[in-house]
């Protein structure tokens, strides 16, 4: 029980901090920083990799991979995506 | 082993660092930078994490999925951008949904879980199910595949409170019998049917708005994704776009001079209304 107390903790205290991280921010900005944090949100690929890499169950391996694939295109689209939004962003001014 | 665990400690500062200079003009472009720095590096220690015995499978997903996230975002014309956000935002809530399913069908006999990691289990799958469908409603109005207009039904509100409600039953009875296939599926099913419903009524000139909420909601399946496995990084990170998107959907909705609440059952906003005129 105390893991998920302990892992409760980290959720409340890290959720206070998204809170806080985001005040003022220019309705320019709204879509590359929805974008980016979209990005960060694929870090479910690490669950993915855990999943994909243990040898228990083949389906299990399976699912993991399907789940790989899905985490990436979610990261690497993600983050270029938002490179691309804001290259331009910089052009403009 | 402890080394992996402190290398998570600093990608989860440079996420932190990364976010808030996403937030101002000056900085956006090298906060995005950091952040994918960040996640390259909790990918890769990851790698070593004794868990992980096979790698085949974990190659040829990232090569997979990486060639196709790659080649959408280079052809995405920049018009339509919100829609490809929508799109990867859906995948990332699909694959936190996965992660719960691959842990749960890990185990030969689900029984020997313990009750509270059955309900992330659930959690998980429901809330990366909804975020998944819902994504591609949402992707689907703005691309016109589905009429941009609300969609509306005589107790729609009812129906949609009625499905959430049965949802969280089923994550509850998952966990007390969690070899009862059946009970899964439902649960899956409906979580998908759910997050469909919940997109359809809104109208297209609100999509913006409601891709910030369900990319929220892809943080908190990701976070649930980390109690699921016991990772900090995860629950982290997706407590961190969880509560920042949430209150990126609010300033969205303050610039429209609209609420959430307004936005989510007003079912205004269609492609022939102005989205900033009072409710009809």
């Amino acid at each position: 029980m105390s893991g998920l107390i302990f892992n409760l903790f980290i959720f409340v205290l890290a959720s206070f901090i998204g809170f806080e991280l985001i005040s003022k921010v220019p309705p320019t900005l709204h879509t590359p920083l929805m974008s980016g944090a979209n990005a960060i949100s694929g870090i479910t690929i690490i669950g993915a990799v855990v999943v994909a890499g243990q040898v228990e169950s083949e389906i299990a391996q399976i699912i993991g991979f399907c789940a790989i694939v899905f985490a990436t295109i979610n990261v690497v689209g993600g983050f270029m995506v938002t490179d691309r939004m804001l290259e331009m962003f910089k052009k403009k001014d | 082993p402890d080394i992996i665990q402190l290398v998570y400690l600093l990608a989860t500062g440079i996420f932190i660092i990364g976010i808030k200079r996403l937030g101002s003009p000056a900085t956006a472009r090298s906060g995005n930078q950091l952040a994918a720095l960040g996640m390259f590096i909790g990918i890769v220690v990851t790698l070593f994490d004794q868990q992980i015995i096979s790698f085949d499978y974990i190659i040829g997903g990232i090569l997979l999925g990486s060639a196709i996230g790659a080649f959408a975002a280079k052809k995405v014309e920049m018009t339509a951008m919100p829609e490809m956000v929508a799109i990867f935002n859906g995948f990332g809530g699909g694959a936190s949904a996965l992660v719960a399913w691959g842990e749960l069908s890990r185990v030969a006999d689900p029984t020997i879980l313990a009750g509270q990691d059955l309900v992330t289990i659930g959690l998980s799958i429901l809330i990366g199910s909804i975020t998944f469908t819902g994504s591609f409603i949402a992707f689907g109005k703005l691309q016109g595949f589905i009429s941009g207009n609300p969609v509306t039904f005589s107790g729609q509100n009812f129906f949609n409170a009625l499905l959430t409600i049965v949802s969280l039953v089923l994550v509850g009875w998952l966990a007390f019998d969690p070899a009862n296939q059946l009970i899964f599926w439902i649960l899956f099913g409906i979580a998908l049917l759910l997050g469909m419903m919940t997109v359809l009524p809104i109208g297209g000139a609100d999509m913006p708005v409601v891709i910030s909420l369900l990319n929220s909601y892809s943080g908190l399946a990701a976070s649930m994704a980390g109690f699921v496995i016991n990772n900090n990084l995860l629950i982290i990170s997706g407590a961190l776009v969880g509560a920042a998107g949430l209150i990126l959907t609010n300033i969205m909705c303050k610039a429209m001079n609209r609420t959430l609440g307004n936005v989510l059952f007003g079912a205004f906003g269609g492609d022939n209304s102005d989205s900033g005129g009072p409710a009809a």
